[in-house]
């Protein structure tokens, strides 16, 4: 089942591009992940992916129909969940579900019967009657998750799903979204959380300046751009600055270092010889870990704040 | 083809109408008390406070007079705070559009379902003075159940105008110059408290062109037993407001919202 194809999509806005021809397509049952900073461009190719906005050039078929034309159409088969929470603060939960099927000209009867099953699967069951304002932030992030599967669609788009919850509502979220792919739904996800992206996505492009600069799964990103092992370097307040370290020494031990602010990233494949070496360092403290997706990230697209 | 292409509507603005119900529904008691209130002070106190003083106006007493002008007026408050406040509500503060818009439903579905709510709202309140009217006796005949469906499309000639003041609106501010820059000069001049042919010509002719003044000019015979003359023109210019309206409406919304 075809869900979303895009090819050479272009959008500026006032002259100034947003998008610069991308080119992706979800496989069935795959969970696909948009990263990037601030202004990357995501929520832009949602949109057009949706058919909320027209594209300046390039192809969007969603549920197997040209978008925008067919839009209406085509998202008769998509769930989505938006960046912010719009639920509708006059409605119950039950209603909120019961009013949003109407949207897709479900039979009344069909989206009672599947309510209380909805409500279960967000962990809401025994809130039906509860109102919007009584939910707290998780609560509501699960209801919408609940709201967008109301249709119970082949393809559901998530924009940053996670963003604003605690850890425990995080993992939630997640262990959710494991469960619908496993029911065979395609994903397409947003998000700036890397262990977010590492944990759910089987395969991700990073996103900046409105190109993708890189695409892959996880594991062919960290083994394609980064060395396998990092030691993060802490200089002691008042006895060593990492800076100067790094100046004078990291070079003989990692294949990369990059210094920001007050700490010393080294990149290496061979950790023993630094970490011996750091051992025996006063005022020094480190951190040896695994490299991840942020380091592909803030290696790929800078360390520099987007605002 | 723009954003000001002609709307393509379809039977998805139901749903739209269906949540917009749901939600009065709930309100319903204080939302008709609320609609009430202020046509009826208007309607009573000045009806009976400045009528007393008054000899009769346009052959009837003055609250009968004021009756028609009451229901008129209503049925445009009603539509038209809907379609300012009560949408602008929906589409900036609660994300309800956005929400709908994720949905198999365009924004021109969207829009006619604000639209089509709006004006059976004002229809309602317009009809709830009617009763109270009816009640006080200043309906002499059942010709009066014809403004029923005129007002319905006033309400609709309305909710439109208002819908272009909320697809432009920055904030809820903005409206305030609706109300004293449109609204108010608007119903000072459509014969709603006295007869337009007290105006000097000018006014008179300004009047012509207002809205309001043609569903007046369409209700108030329809409370005499009369059938209001050039009904049919005054049916065009309402419809023509509401379409022209409702195009232009639709037009900046989706410049705003589908950019």
């Amino acid at each position: 089942m075809e869900t979303l194809s895009v090819a050479g999509l272009r959008k500026a806005y006032d002259g100034v591009p947003v998008l610069q021809g991308l080119t992706f397509e979800l496989r069935p049952g795959e969970c696909y992940g948009l990263l990037g900073p601030n202004g990357a461009g995501k929520t832009t190719t949602l949109r057009c992916a949706l058919g909320l906005t027209a594209p300046d050039a390039g192809e969007v078929r969603l549920s197997g129909l040209p978008v925008p034309s067919r839009a209406r159409e085509a998202r008769m088969r998509v769930g989505i969940v938006p960046q912010m929470d719009n639920l509708d603060p006059d409605f119950t939960a039950a209603e909120n579900l019961l009013v949003y099927g109407r949207y897709f000209g479900l039979a009344e009867r069909a989206v009672r019967a599947r309510i209380p099953h909805l409500l279960d699967f967000a962990g809401l069951a025994g809130r039906a009657e509860a109102k919007i304002s009584a939910l707290s932030g998780g609560m509501k992030r699960r209801l919408t998750l609940a709201r967008a599967l109301v249709n119970d669609p082949d393809l559901l788009i998530l924009d940053e799903p996670t963003t604003g919850l605690d850890p425990q509502a995080r993992h939630l979220i997640w262990e959710r979204l494991k469960q619908l792919l496993q029911q065979g739904k395609t994903v397409l996800l947003t998000t700036h959380f890397m262990d977010e992206a590492e944990r759910l996505c089987h395969r991700l492009a990073i996103m900046d300046n409105g190109r993708f600069i890189a695409q892959g799964s996880p594991r062919e990103l960290i083994a394609a751009h980064i060395e396998p092992e990092v030691v993060e370097v802490y200089g002691e307040p008042g006895e060593m600055s990492a800076a100067a370290w790094a100046q004078a020494e990291a070079a003989q031990f990692a294949t990369r270092v990059e210094v920001a602010g007050e700490t010393a990233f080294c990149y290496l494949t061979e950790s023993r010889p630094l970490l011996r070496h750091l051992a025996s360092q006063r005022g020094l403290r480190y951190l040896h870990r695994p490299a991840n997706l942020e380091d592909v990230f803030l290696k790929l697209t800078g360390r520099d704040l987007r605002d | 083809m723009g954003h000001f292409r002609p709307p393509s509507l379809s039977l998805r603005f139901i749903p739209v109408w269906r949540r917009n119900f749901l939600v009065w529904h709930k309100l319903a008691i204080p939302s008709i008390l609320g609609n009430l209130a202020d046509p009826m002070v208007y309607m009573l106190g000045l009806g009976y406070g400045i009528g007393t003083l008054l000899p009769e106006v346009g052959g009837v007493p003055y609250i009968a007079f004021l009756a028609a002008g009451a229901v008129c007026f209503s049925t445009m408050n009603s539509a038209t705070f809907e379609t300012l406040y009560s949408a602008f509500s929906r589409m900036q503060v609660q994300r309800t559009w956005e929400a709908i818009l994720n949905a198999p439903v365009s924004l021109d579905d969207l829009l006619l379902g604000e639209l089509v709510w709006a004006a059976s709202k004002a229809c309602l309140s317009g009809a709830a003075i009617l009763a109270v009217a009816a009640l006080l006796g200043l309906v002499h005949s059942p010709l009066a159940l014809w403004a029923l469906p005129l007002i319905f499309l006033a309400g609709l000639a309305f909710a439109a105008l208002g819908l272009v003041m909320t697809a432009l609106a920055p904030s809820f501010d903005f409206f305030m110059y609706y109300f004293t820059l449109f609204v108010t000069p608007m119903t000072l001049l459509s014969g709603v408290f006295f007869p337009v042919e007290q105006l000097p010509a000018a006014f008179q002719a300004l009047s012509s062109l207002l809205p309001l003044s043609h569903a007046v000019k369409l209700t108030r015979p329809l409370f005499f037993g009369e059938v209001p003359a050039q009904a049919w023109l005054h049916v065009a210019v309402l419809a023509g407001y509401a379409f022209a309206a409702f195009w232009l409406a639709l037009g900046l919304a989706r410049r705003r919202l589908l950019r």
